[in-house]
């Protein structure tokens, strides 16, 4: 597998193509160790598909979410104008991405600002290439496997998105097992909104905290989860109740990637 | 019965009462319009959609079961109930008695003991809400923000309720033992009536009087209340929802001023010295310090706020021991809104700045601050109100206009716009992960 390369837009254009797809990794996907891990397993599922797809590379951006839920409009706006700018020179028609956040923002704040995508998540993604066939998985390593979802507020609450994660779940074959608080009442992990990079204000417990026992209650063998700041949350949230032993906070790009290799 | 001083009476008292309420509307309108424009006139259709299905159907309200289904209840009795109050009115204003009965006939009978089922199942719905409130306490109706009057205004009305349907059913009862009476062997009064069975016709006729002027006494008392209560919400409720956000709850609004300042910075000709336009007027403030800062629905989502705490209970940080609760930001929204309508009233129509504002004198930073902007709040609310957008309108001005966000998010945002991502890393290094392939 070492030798799959990842187009770049900059790239195709110079051999004069235009890919179906743009792949849009996020700051956490590009940066972040453990994100990168997803950033990974989305990419060769893509490869494995055979979809036409490139990433922006060095050419993307921050969306300007945390900056705008933080409450600085300003440098929101200046980096989706920017970011809008790029797309548009490209042509870009179709955005697929692994975090919520940058889902969220270019699907919804972008067109108000002359930047118009059809934006899909990578969940959202996913189930569309298995039900269509172009992709293909049954059971697989992970077959059996008692698997809870944690849903990402900016997918489910904000854009109503809560079956392509489960349809994912089911397609696996796992055991899937609610959480007591799930889709529209989920229970968020403490990152939105900017929290991910301040810490808390006083109170008496971490919210990461209080949703990861939901989920250890469940007595899941993995936590799936469908956004790189929900998998830190939680996965701190497990170290923090020693559990990294016998439970792991996986993206469902990373399962659907592991159930299909072989 | 005839026109006489018991109708000369009548009238001055339902126009009081009807003038009252009017003023007080009137200023709560008022109040509400101090708020910054905003349209929301798109999709018409969907909006009354959504009023119906959520206002008029009461669809939030079932997500709790139990509160959902004595909420109906009180709501339906509420509704139908008032059905009676036009027959009231009638025969108060023209001294008739029981109009309706002869020309209804036998539908009549069948309305009243309708009526009377719901009375007493609005009774037994009340006596269960006192008790979630004041015996089972329910911790939602017992965080911080609901001591004092918050408390009590709830109790109030429940009582009040529990009064008036009393009235109502002791007004049959006494009638069942007039002679003669069109108002005999209803379900429920009918079985009550034999405690007055004992009193002389004379007496009965005044208790007759004394109920019937206490029912409606009543009812125009509670309308005057109305305006001073968080149970003002059985009026706003219905526009509160048509005017909701229609859109993804994700969607944070494009703040325009902000926009039009973005475009000309980007914009290679625009002419970094030219002078505002004389007629420009004082720029506008980015983002919410005070209540007329914010835009006239999230004005009104706060005199549409019962104080149910649903939001609350939900609020991941309030979960979690921190200080926001989103019910307390509309009630602090509200509290704030009153004063600055009473300055108004007491400087003849014109605010007199009075050195305080809804931020740190009513809400604080820590509260602003704790908020993961989960929509967990908006989604609870059974009449969509929207605490959100005012904890981000108030973001807003504290970043954009005093630059005071914690440390750490200032790093954040410095990183965001030097690099384009919120951490420290180079740009040129964002396809460095496509190495390890």
């Amino acid at each position: 597998m070492n030798d799959m390369k990842i187009p770049s837009m900059a790239d195709l254009m110079a051999q004069g193509k235009s890919p179906e797809v743009l792949f849009w990794v996020g700051c956490a996907g590009s940066f972040d160790d453990r994100a990168k891990k997803i950033t990974r397993a989305f990419a060769k599922t893509l490869l494995k598909a055979g979809i036409d797809f490139a990433i922006l590379g060095k050419e993307e951006s921050c969306t300007g979410d945390p900056a705008k839920r933080a409450g600085n409009e300003f440098l929101f706006q200046m980096q989706a104008m920017t970011n809008i700018e790029v797309l548009n020179a490209y042509e870009i028609k179709k955005i697929v991405t692994t975090c919520p956040h940058c889902f969220n923002t270019l699907k919804n704040e972008y067109p108000a600002l002359g930047g118009d995508y059809e934006v899909m998540h990578h969940t959202q993604y996913l189930r569309e290439l298995l039900e269509s066939g172009k992709l293909k998985i049954e059971g697989g390593k992970l077959k059996g496997k008692r698997i809870t979802f944690h849903d990402p507020c900016y997918l489910g609450r904000a854009n109503g998105e809560y079956e392509a994660p489960r349809k994912l779940i089911e397609t696996i074959e796992a055991e899937f097992v609610e959480m007591r608080r799930c889709k529209s009442k989920g229970l968020c992990c403490g990152a939105g909104g900017a929290q991910m990079f301040k810490e808390p204000e006083k109170g008496d417990k971490d919210i990461n905290i209080e949703r990861t026992e939901e989920a250890l209650e469940t007595k899941a063998e993995i936590i799936a989860a469908a956004c790189p700041f929900c998998n830190t949350m939680m996965t701190d949230g497990v170290k923090n109740q020693e559990k990294e032993g016998s439970v792991k906070v996986m993206d469902l790009a990373e399962l659907i990637e592991m159930a299909g290799s072989l | 019965m005839s026109f006489g001083i018991e109708n000369f009476l009548f009238l001055i008292a339902l126009g009081v009462a009807v003038f009252f309420f009017s003023k007080n509307v009137g200023k709560i309108r008022r109040n509400i319009l101090l708020g910054k424009d905003l349209d929301r006139n798109d999709n018409k259709p969907k909006r009354w959609g959504n009023m119906l299905r959520v206002a008029f159907g009461q669809s939030k309200m079932v997500v709790r079961p139990v509160a959902g289904f004595f909420h109906i209840l009180i709501y339906v009795g509420f509704v139908l109930i008032n059905i009676e109050v036009l027959e009231i009115l009638i025969d108060g204003i023209f001294g008739t008695h029981r109009v309706l009965a002869a020309p209804l006939g036998g539908l009549y009978t069948g309305a009243i003991n309708f009526f009377e089922v719901l009375a007493l199942l609005v009774i037994i719905s009340c006596v269960v809400f006192l008790w979630r409130r004041n015996i089972a306490r329910v911790s939602r109706f017992h965080k911080p923000e609901m001591k004092g009057w918050a408390t009590k205004d709830g109790n109030y009305i429940l009582i009040i309720e529990i009064i008036l349907m009393f009235a109502l059913l002791g007004m049959n009862a006494v009638e069942h033992n007039i002679e003669g009476s069109v108002a005999a062997g209803f379900a429920i009064s009918g079985t009550l009536a034999p405690i007055l069975s004992g009193f002389s016709q004379e007496s009965l006729m005044i208790m007759e009087r004394v109920f019937w002027w206490g029912h409606i006494l009543g009812i125009l008392a509670f309308l005057n209340y109305l305006p001073f209560s968080k149970h003002f919400h059985i009026i706003l409720a219905f526009p509160n929802t048509w005017y909701a956000k229609l859109e993804p709850k994700g969607k944070f609004p494009n703040n325009e001023t902000v926009t039009k300042e973005v475009k000309m910075m980007m914009d290679p000709n625009a002419d970094p010295y030219a002078a505002p336009a004389e007629d420009a007027g004082e720029p506008e403030r980015f983002g919410a310090k005070d209540v007329v800062d914010l835009n006239w629905v999230q004005l009104m989502n706060a005199y549409s706020c019962t104080e149910c705490g649903r939001c609350t209970a939900e609020c991941p940080a309030n979960q979690t021991g921190k200080k926001l609760s989103p019910r307390k930001i509309m009630m602090d929204v509200r509290d704030r809104l009153e004063v600055v309508g009473k300055n108004i009233d007491h400087n003849q129509g014109k605010f007199i700045d009075d050195g305080k504002s809804l931020l740190d004198d009513h809400i604080t930073r820590e509260e602003l601050w704790a908020c993961t902007t989960c929509n967990a709040c908006t989604e609870a609310c059974p009449v969509e109100i929207d605490p959100l957008s005012i904890i981000m309108s108030m973001r807003q001005f504290l970043v954009m206009e005093e630059s005071s966000a914690a440390q750490e998010l200032n790093l954040m945002m410095t990183n965001v716009e030097n690099n384009g991502a919120p951490w420290q890393f180079a740009q040129a290094d964002r396809a460095n992960w496509t190495e390890e392939m």
